[in-house]
């Protein structure tokens, strides 16, 4: 970008210029209601929304997301934007119902409207100069990982996909992935789909095979992502990890979703979500997730309407 | 004949050992009575000393006289005419250092409780008052203003009386910024501030919340959709952390996260999902208000033990006195000239402790203050399950960035004229702590208003 271009000059050149009368349609339309236009159920536990939110449809990129809030009671909750649309003005997410806000937003159908909707926030992924890829998703990270890969695809990039489930029941997002890679590897724990075993044993095996990955992209279960990250710093091949620390604002202002990389303190909201995977702290991440697990399961036992934890 | 009395009327509050179980305000405000009372011991001096202490030139004793004659609602149209927001100004304004630093009554004896007042003529307005808002006329123009904070809202409020269009646009899912996440229910009623804001749009202020400017429009895009002038009030930014070893450790928190769980996200009220760790001893360091809050928080959530640890003297702690009185009242322990040099913590990754050192006063450093020095081998352990970081916080850049032609300075806030409150790009104007780093809600308001008069005076080709 030309920083010496004013305003106008910038919009006039800009690929995707963007209409003045556009920007105060969109926000009059919208009027802050972000109405659900379609809800499938990939999985047991999985759904996938499209929202509309035409102007963070406009500026959305892959690796950026949104923070929803269900009710006036709600908590701030981050999602990966997982696909957008400029045209339609629509944002897609895909979550997993586990907890008892991401259950909540479960209740919610096509014509209701989410609360909050606010983004698209952290930084786009770096994926300028990457010829040839790998994309390894664990589980509901394939979602996550979905963006990447289509945008890669689209610039002309080789990318292979790792997905890896428990089991076949889980598989989601089979046909989308395929449609954007030169070769997709399934794999399950218990081997009812695809391969057996985990997306470390078929990321070594390729590496090995000599498919020439310049980068890896994982993204997944915190732990998965570690032990990708072994894998590839063997190897030496650059590894980005998308991470999910538990955050409140998403704008750099609270600072509870600090990470560590390489040795520093990193604001996972603004720096990322992408981070170079081999300087993460895993370790340090999977402990500040973990802490208000228990108060998550009394919420969610409340929720449900069993018998509350206290 | 004046009130000759050396004291204040004393406010009601709450009692300590009651209050610091809830979140309920602690001072109850005066009663009409006790306003006529305190009002009569204003002088109505000529040369109105007390009016240069304020930033944003309140018409004191014009506003108390009317006060002690009975006339609340002329004392309000009095306040309101320059000041945005009274009922948060009587709450947080630091009238010790401003306007009461001035009283001629202060020289002998204690200023008139100008805060006081001010608070008790605007609650009694919005209790007794059904609002009669007279929309102005409008100009047709339209001026966006970034941030729903109170530099923000006292622009978007003095815009809107001089008839323009104002569009704020607030981040978060509410607006009010540090009103509603940083400062406490109990030193400032959300209801209060909610109010506030709902007076702003009946005088036509729209307000779009979950609009992070940078990230879904830039500046540049607000321009090209019709806004002519732009004012920057996005607040103080990022949280700064000691760098110390062990601040990874869970149950560290900046006050900005603690507190925003606790204010804007209502983590002690379980109608709402917020979670927050109940925890039992907790430090807090830092010596402003900020600090002040999240302490007076942690002992409202149940902490037996909470600590001030504030690297300088008592002289020296910024926060203002009315708050550093209540938090000692409600059993806030001060470890003043205590410094922490690392966090300790157990094989879960728990905080269990922060080790300290003492330290003593030097020669004033570029602040005027006495600089802290440490005092060599007098390191000592605290034993704490929670350490809240309220020592600043330092510039967002999404702004700067993302705006062509906005200088920053090399702390990175925002560079704006002191006068007009103008930035180096034409049309666009910034203040509060953006434009300063964490400073107070009167000051952030103040710049608020004199951007909006330079706007004013932008729009009508006069500069």
């Amino acid at each position: 970008m030309d920083w010496k271009q004013t305003g106008n000059e910038r919009l006039a050149t800009a690929e995707q210029p963007v209409t003045p009368t556009h920007i105060v349609d969109a926000v009059a339309a919208n009027e802050g209601r972000y109405t659900i236009v379609d809800k499938k159920l990939l999985n047991d536990t999985v759904t996938l929304m499209e929202v509309s939110a035409p102007l963070i449809a406009k500026k959305a990129e892959p690796g950026q997301f949104i923070i929803f809030r269900v009710d006036e009671c709600g908590e701030r909750i981050p999602l990966t934007i997982a696909d957008f649309d400029r045209e339609k003005g629509t944002v897609t997410i895909i979550y997993q119902h586990v907890g008892r806000s991401t259950k909540m937003l479960n209740q919610l159908e096509v014509g209701d409207a989410i609360h909050d909707f606010a983004g698209p926030l952290g930084s786009a992924s770096h994926l300028e100069g990457i010829r040839r890829a790998c994309i390894v998703g664990g589980g509901v990270g394939c979602a996550i990982a979905y963006p990447q890969t289509k945008a890669l695809h689209r610039m002309g990039a080789r990318v292979d996909i790792i997905a890896g489930f428990r089991s076949k029941d889980i598989v989601i997002l089979e046909k989308e992935m395929r449609d954007v890679c030169e070769n997709l590897y399934l794999t399950t724990d218990d081997g009812s789909y695809g391969e057996k075993g985990f997306v470390t044993d078929k990321l070594s095996s390729l590496i090995e095979a000599g498919d020439g990955y310049d980068t890896v992209i994982a993204i997944g279960p915190v732990v998965m992502m570690k032990f990708v990250c072994k894998v590839t710093e063997a190897a030496n091949i650059p590894t980005i990890v998308s991470l999910n620390p538990i955050m409140i604002d998403g704008t750099g202002m609270c600072g509870g979703c600090r990470v560590t990389v390489d040795g520093k303190m990193k604001f996972a909201c603004v720096d990322g979500p992408d981070f170079d995977g081999h300087k993460v702290d895993f370790d340090e991440l999977m402990a500040r997730n973990s802490i208000y697990s228990e108060q998550e399961k009394d919420h969610t036992c409340r929720l449900i309407g069993g018998a509350a934890g206290a | 004949m004046p009130n000759m009395s050396l004291k204040k009327v004393a406010m009601p509050e709450q009692a300590p050992d009651v209050r610091n179980k809830n979140f309920q305000e602690v001072a109850l405000g005066y009663t009409a009575e006790m306003a006529i009372e305190e009002a009569q011991r204003c002088l109505g001096c000529k040369n109105m000393p007390c009016v240069a202490g304020c930033p944003v030139g309140v018409r004191i004793p014009e506003f108390i006289t009317q006060c002690a004659a009975g006339e609340f609602e002329q004392a309000y149209q009095t306040i309101k005419s320059t000041n945005a927001l009274p009922a948060v100004c009587g709450r947080v304004c630091p009238q010790e250092t401003q306007c009461e630093a001035l009283c001629v009554r202060g020289k002998k004896g204690e200023p008139v409780a100008i805060g006081s007042l001010e608070r008790f003529v605007a609650d009694w307005y919005m209790a007794n008052t059904v609002e009669k808002c007279v929309r102005p006329a409008s100009n047709g123009r339209k001026v966006a203003i970034i941030g729903a904070g109170p530099a923000g809202l006292s622009c978007a409020g003095a815009l809107a009386r001089l008839g323009y269009a104002v569009t704020i646009f607030e981040a978060f899912h509410l607006a009010g910024g540090v009103l509603v996440y940083g400062i406490p229910e109990f030193r400032l009623p959300k209801a209060i501030v909610r109010k506030e804001i709902d007076s702003l749009r009946e005088m036509g202020v729209k307000v779009e919340n979950n609009m992070l400017i940078g990230k879904v429009l830039s500046v540049d895009e607000l321009f090209a959709s019709g806004f002519e002038a732009v004012f920057i009030g996005a607040g103080a930014g990022l949280p700064s952390f000691m760098d110390i070893e062990g601040e990874t450790l869970l149950g560290i928190y900046s006050a900005n996260e603690y507190l925003t769980r606790i204010n804007l996200m209502r983590a002690y009220d379980d109608a709402y999902d917020t979670p927050l760790l109940r925890h039992r001893r907790a430090a807090v360091v830092g010596g402003g208000n900020v600090a002040m809050d999240a302490a007076r928080c942690a002992k409202r959530l149940g902490a037996e033990d909470v600590y001030i640890v504030y690297r300088r003297s008592l002289t020296e702690l910024p926060a203002r006195a009315e708050e550093v009185h209540h938090a000692k009242e409600e059993g806030v322990i001060f470890k003043l000239l205590n410094n922490p040099v690392r966090i300790l913590g157990n094989d879960k990754r728990m905080v269990t402790g922060i080790e300290c050192v003492e330290m003593g006063l030097g020669e004033p450093d570029a602040s005027g203050r006495r600089r802290p020095v440490v005092i060599e081998g007098s390191n000592f352990e605290l034993a704490v399950d929670a350490v809240i970081m309220a020592i600043g916080t330092s510039p967002n850049p999404l702004l700067s960035r993302t705006t062509n032609g906005l200088d920053v300075n090399k702390r990175g806030c925002i560079v704006a004229d002191e006068e007009t409150m103008q930035t180096s790009r034409a049309g666009v104007y910034a203040g509060g702590d953006a434009v300063t780093g964490a400073a107070t809600v009167i000051l952030a308001m103040g710049a608020g208003k004199t951007a909006a008069a330079s706007i004013d005076r932008y729009l009508q080709g006069m500069i």
